[in-house]
């Protein structure tokens, strides 16, 4: 057959199948994956830990099953018409009707369907709402690129981390100093933007203990990639234990090292930007640094905390979070060991 | 008396442009301006295609140091800008300036002179937005610029000044092109073609126009504030002095959630206008797909703000924009049920025009069944920004868009070049498309419900994203060897393939009633249509060709054309349309001017342009010769 | 009869012109079609005008400044608003043959336009002794939508400059008429246009 043929009868008919069949293979591995538990260490929707995250989880289940089964529908009647007699250049049907399978199909099952689902949401929205009886609150300010953290019930000024207790809802009010950052724990909850110049709440509430992280999800520059935020949800005792230390000043340098450490701190560039409660370093420009030591991350989520990471972070940040606002810092090696020694000790 | 001889002969030397590179600059004939269109449109798709060629390899595996943020963040920028308004809509336009007048009977678009003016400003802006490229400021705060990122104080270097002096510009020859086709559609259709034997493509495009003539104004406010903030210190979008950032969320959206419909709309016109010829039948519910051609693009209004569900807008507000989102599903499945009645109930001819459809069928509905589940405000707070909405949004702009552009080309290069080209290389393409398609974007549904934001230029290892990235990027490679394909097939059948003749699908409007390609008058007589199937009415051809006859009918006075009332297309009088001209072009020329010197500060440069646009106009505005009394 | 045997016998444009109305010119659809979108571009500046007001402190306008004056905005309203007069003079007088009322009305539209846009200088002037566009949002409101209506009425004198020439030049007569007419169509745009502006900008903060 010629290009002409295939052009006035087009190709042979085949199994409609075949198109079918890539398109099943491809949905049901994302299923098997997915119920696989393959997102075992993934932050994922469909890996729910609160209240919030297990009502859309749940959502999700029965919008995919409606998508489901209309695309399916769609694609059988798709194959019915290419099993059906083919045609050729030379063909004409000249009959009418057909229009009660556009009315159906169109506008009938949708509107009723449709309709369900929109009463499914406005129920699961409102759910959504923030708790009667929240009492406990965190502030969360945006910045470039990192979260800081506030419980203004008890003084705790932190990063990049927010403990909550285990089961009890928690409210967050959410702005930015700068652009708009967008706060997302999926296990969690739903996303809430944090603009300047606005003031948003939201709430999380996470039912078993654990680490649950986050991603800055409205683009905000350079290094949007990397900001990073851990919910870290404790059983009461361990959280009340972690509010006290929280709330208390820096611990005082335990050895003659970390003292060299602090001197350091407070002597060098750092004391600009970085705050440590009962020190001279008072600095709002970044994250307040009292209790870094207990943080499980650095620099928001860009590398794990450890001394060495620490160390390469201090000298030049820029080769781990190129653009971010923290400029290399010259220090001699005694200095930096010392001062490492002093960070590790702020728990 | 004339003779038909005579009347040929007056019509070739009347719409005949000079050959040669001068002409290149002065037509005004709306099948080369829509080529150019279909050519220029092209080569941006090409480059956003290695945008994303490139940001896919650079997120094939975690961690990756092959692009840098800031390198990243301009393409990722450029890749969006550059797909939606320098590829989409002028593709579309393109095919739309080609065949809207052909289809409708007429020889030319309403106002030639504005044709030529859109596509030169339409050049213009797209190479002015990717000359940034030249000075490693490209746009970067993404495709949709939000504030305060994109504001004078966190973007202070000129990425951004491309970016809105770049669309401001650009928004000219989209409004041009719209008010064109608009007025083409009313007032040039042949006689007997009421608006209910209006072909469904051009109904789509009219559909379309209006779209356009009521949303780019929102984005135009938009970008003309940003700019007023960024360049002199005004406070529309600043939070300290008043201003909110917000505000550019609701114009840009405002705009936004039309835009994509001006891009998706076209698209399902050329369906329309493929199924029933392929389906050798007319389409099953005629009226139901202009109602919801209509109905979508009014709609599209009305649900902006689904694109804001984290914002923390009050839940009452956001109620009503779930309901309006979801109702906008309902004329789509409209049009979805309509082609799919058409296709049950005919005999389906499977030339690789129908292949492209089809996989534009499944992939359409795929996108659009996740755009419902964004309708639904709880779930699009969970996955909004991230990879999820990704996948959305390529499903119905690949699937809803590129496909049936891919179907176009193929339907409708035989008449534009009069030759076939390959049916082998045809499907060969359309299997590495549509295979790496899914396997491109696929992935993304699972990586997003994940927890994978969008726009990030690497992600970190062990958090179950690997894979996914992995198989997105090879589907990428996939894909770009598809298109590749058809490349090969294009060039191939420009020279090699076999001539088309004038109807080489047997079909039913009336482009396939005049040689392949087209006579620069396009008909040598007026046609007259009975039905919304013309070339499938009786003895439709012979009819034609009788008319010659007919000194009315051949229309062989100056360049003629025939202008008709707009509700039952009754001819009213001949009019005549200008011939070849440079002030389309000066203007054009005279607009760049302006802008470029506005986006570079130089204030008294940008001020030479005001001089050239306004004695451009002057002269275009200058009657020719002496008007015929109306 | 049939569309089929009408068109075969197409008349020519004088039988039209004789026996039916002639119908809407391509033009005169251009025109509706972009004032249609200048009109929606002044929709949308004049709801973000809103928007940000209701977003606002509680006093408007914010910072101090004063409510807008109303007696020179007065004036410049009722300048511009009557300049419509002349103007379907012109339109009107051109459709019946009248060269000399197109030519007058034309000339006494030009002159209230220019004397509105004179005004307006003065009117800035005044106010960028109280407040810019970089005070604060509503300064850059104010000037930014008050500026783009006075470019507008910029662009309506140089139509109609234009179309003075050409009806010098007699151009224009009973038949031949549509520049006059879609110029007509923008001037009245831009007169509707003030309308709103007056209503939103300087009555409404009094309210």
């Amino acid at each position: 057959m010629d290009d002409q043929d295939l052009a006035r009868h087009g190709a042979p008919r085949r199994a409609p199948a075949g198109r079918l069949r890539w398109v099943v293979l491809v949905v049901g591995a994302g299923l098997a994956v997915q119920l696989g538990g393959c997102g075992r260490t993934s932050p994922s929707a469909l890996d729910p830990h609160g209240p919030g995250a297990e009502r859309v989880a749940g959502l999700w289940w029965l919008l995919f099953w409606i998508s489901a089964v209309v695309f399916v529908v769609v694609c059988l009647l798709v194959a019915v018409a290419l099993a059906r007699r083919r045609g050729d250049r030379d063909t004409l049907v000249r009959r009418g009707g057909g229009e009660l399978l556009v009315v159906v199909g169109g506008v009938v099952v949708p509107a009723i369907v449709l309709t369900g689902v929109y009463v499914v949401g406005l129920r699961d929205l409102r759910a959504l709402t923030v708790p009667e009886g929240t009492d406990l609150t965190v502030e969360v300010t945006g910045h470039d690129w990192w979260w800081e953290v506030r419980y203004p019930q008890d003084g705790i000024v932190s990063a990049n981390e927010i403990h909550v207790p285990v089961g009890r809802p928690v409210r967050l009010v959410l702005t930015s100093q700068d652009v708009i950052h967008s706060f997302w724990v999926p296990q969690l909850t739903v996303k809430t933007d944090l603009i300047p110049g606005h003031t948003n709440t939201t709430w999380i509430q996470a039912d078993r203990p654990g680490t649950y992280r986050g991603q800055c999800a409205e683009y905000c520059g350079l290094q949007h990639a990397k900001m990073a935020i851990l919910v870290v949800a404790q059983p009461p005792d361990a959280y009340a234990g972690w509010r006290e230390a929280e709330r208390r000043p820096a611990a005082a340098a335990a050895d003659p090292m970390a003292a060299r450490g602090r001197l350091a701190l407070e002597g060098n560039a750092c004391a600009a930007c970085h705050t440590v409660r009962g020190t001279t370093a008072t600095g709002t420009i970044g994250p307040d640094l009292t209790h870094f030591g207990g943080r499980r991350t650095i620099g928001a989520g860009a590398l794990p905390n450890t001394r060495g990471n620490l160390g390469g972070w201090i000298v030049n940040s820029q080769t781990v979070k190129p653009g971010n606002k923290m400029p290399p810092q010259p220090l001699t090696p005694e200095e930096l060991q010392a001062l490492l020694a002093y960070l590790e000790s702020l728990k | 008396m004339t003779t038909v001889a005579e009347r040929t002969q007056r019509l070739d030397e009347s719409w005949g442009e000079a050959p040669g590179l001068g002409s290149w600059f002065t037509t005004v004939d709306h099948k080369k301006i829509g080529r150019r269109y279909i050519w220029t449109a092209s080569v941006f798709f090409a480059m956003a295609g290695f945008e994303a060629l490139a940001l896919r390899t650079q997120l094939a595996r975690p961690d990756q140091t092959l692009i840098g943020p800031g390198a990243y963040n301009q393409l990722f920028t450029m890749h969006g800008t550059t797909m939606i308004f320098l590829f989409a809509t002028p593709m579309l336009f393109g095919f739309g300036n080609y065949f809207v007048p052909l289809m409708l009977g007429a020889r030319d678009m309403a106002f030639p002179r504005l044709n030529a003016f859109g596509y030169w400003v339409f050049l213009f802006a797209g190479l002015l937005m990717n000359a940034s490229f030249l000075f490693g400021q490209a746009p970067n705060g993404g495709w949709f610029n939000y504030v305060p990122l994109t504001g004078p104080q966190y973007t202070p270097k000129v990425n951004i000044g491309f970016y809105t002096v770049g669309l401001l510009f650009l928004g000219i020859s989209t409004t041009a092109g719209a008010i064109n086709f608009i007025v083409t559609t009313f007032k040039l259709r042949a006689p007997g073609m009421s608006l209910n034997r209006i072909p469904l493509f051009v109904w789509a495009i009219l559909a379309t126009a209006f779209a356009v003539v009521f949303a780019l104004p929102a984005l135009n406010a938009d970008n003309a504030m940003l700019l007023l903030d960024r360049k002199f210190g005004f406070h529309f979008f600043d939070p300290a002095g008043g201003g909110d950032p917000v505000l550019w969320q609701h114009l840009f959206w405002l705009f936004g959630h039309p835009d994509v419909y001006i891009i998706v709309l076209p698209a399902l016109g050329i369906v329309s206008a493929i199924v029933p010829v392929f389906s050798r039948r007319p389409m099953v519910g005629y009226f139901w797909l202009v109602l919801a051609n209509v109905a979508t693009a009014v709609i599209s209004f009305g649900v902006w703000v689904h694109h804001m569900f984290a914002v923390g807008l009050p839940q009452l507000s956001m109620s009503f924009f779930s309901a309006a989102s979801l109702v906008i599903t309902i004329p789509g499945g409209i049009q979805i049920f309509s082609w799919v009645a058409t296709m049950l109930r005919g005999r389906l001819v499977l030339a690789t025009p129908m292949l492209f459809v089809l996989g534009f069928l499944i992939s359409f509905v795929a996108g659009g069944l996740t755009g419902v589940m964004f309708a639904v405000v709880p779930f699009d707070q969970q996955v909004t920004d991230s990879y999820f909405v990704v996948a959305h949004f390529h499903y119905v702009l690949f699937g809803g868009a590129v496909f049936p552009i891919l179907a176009a080309l193929y339907y409708w290069m035989p008449k534009i070049t009069g030759r076939l080209l390959s049916e082998r290389l045809g499907r060969l393409s359309f299997w590495l498309i549509f295979g790496g398609f899914n396997l491109l974007f696929f992935p993304m549904h699972v990586s997003g419900l994940l927890g994978m934001p969008r726009r990030v230029y690497t992600f970190l290892p062990g958090l179950g994203w690997e894979g996914w990235n992995l198989a997105s990027s090879v589907g990428a490679y996939v894909v770009a060897l598809g298109f590749l394909a058809s490349l090969v097939n294009l060039l191939w059948s420009l020279r090699r393939g076999e001539p088309a003749g004038d109807d080489p699908w047997g079909g039913d409007s009336l482009e396939w009633a005049t040689s392949s390609p087209p006579p620069p008058y396009n008909f040598a007589t007026v046609p007259v249509v009975h039905s919304a199937y013309p070339l499938w009415e009786d003895r439709f051809r012979e009819r034609l060709d009788a008319a010659r006859g007919s000194e009315e009918r051949q229309l062989a006075g100056d360049h003629e054309v025939l202008r008709t009332s707009e509700l039952d297309a009754e001819p009213e009088r001949a009019i005549e349309m200008p011939s070849e001209t440079v002030v389309p072009l000066v203007v054009a020329l005279g607009f760049l001017v302006a802008f470029a010197g506005l986006l570079a500060g130089w204030y008294l440069v940008a001020a030479l342009g005001v001089p050239v646009v306004l004695g451009g106009l002057a002269a275009w505005a200058w009657p020719r010769r002496q008007e015929p009394a109306r | 009869m049939t569309a089929d045997a009408r068109a075969v016998t197409a008349p020519t444009a004088e039988e039209v012109a004789a026996e039916v109305p002639a119908g809407r010119p391509t033009g005169w659809w251009g025109m509706v079609m972009f004032i249609t979108t200048e009109a929606t571009l002044f929709a949308a500046l004049v709801a973000s005008y809103f928007y940000l007001r209701f977003q606002s402190t509680p006093d408007w306008p914010p910072g101090g400044i004063k409510a807008p004056e109303l007696s020179l905005p007065l004036v410049m309203s009722a300048i511009l608003l009557s300049s419509s007069g002349p103007m379907v003079l012109a339109d009107r007088g051109i459709r019946a043959g009248h060269v000399g009322r197109l030519r007058l009305g034309l000339a006494a539209t030009f002159v209230l336009g220019a004397t509105f846009l004179g005004l307006q200088g003065y009117e800035y002037m005044t106010k960028l002794e109280e407040f810019t566009p970089r005070t604060n949002v509503y300064g850059s409101l104010f000037f930014a939508i008050t500026g783009f209506h006075g470019m507008h009425v910029l662009v309506g004198l140089l139509l109609i400059l234009f179309v003075m020439v050409r009806a010098w030049l007699g151009h224009f007569d009973k038949g031949r008429h549509l520049h006059v007419q879609t110029t007509a169509m923008y001037w009245h745009f831009v007169d509707a246009v003030w309308v709103v502006i007056m209503l939103s900008l300087y009555i409404g903060p009094h309210l």
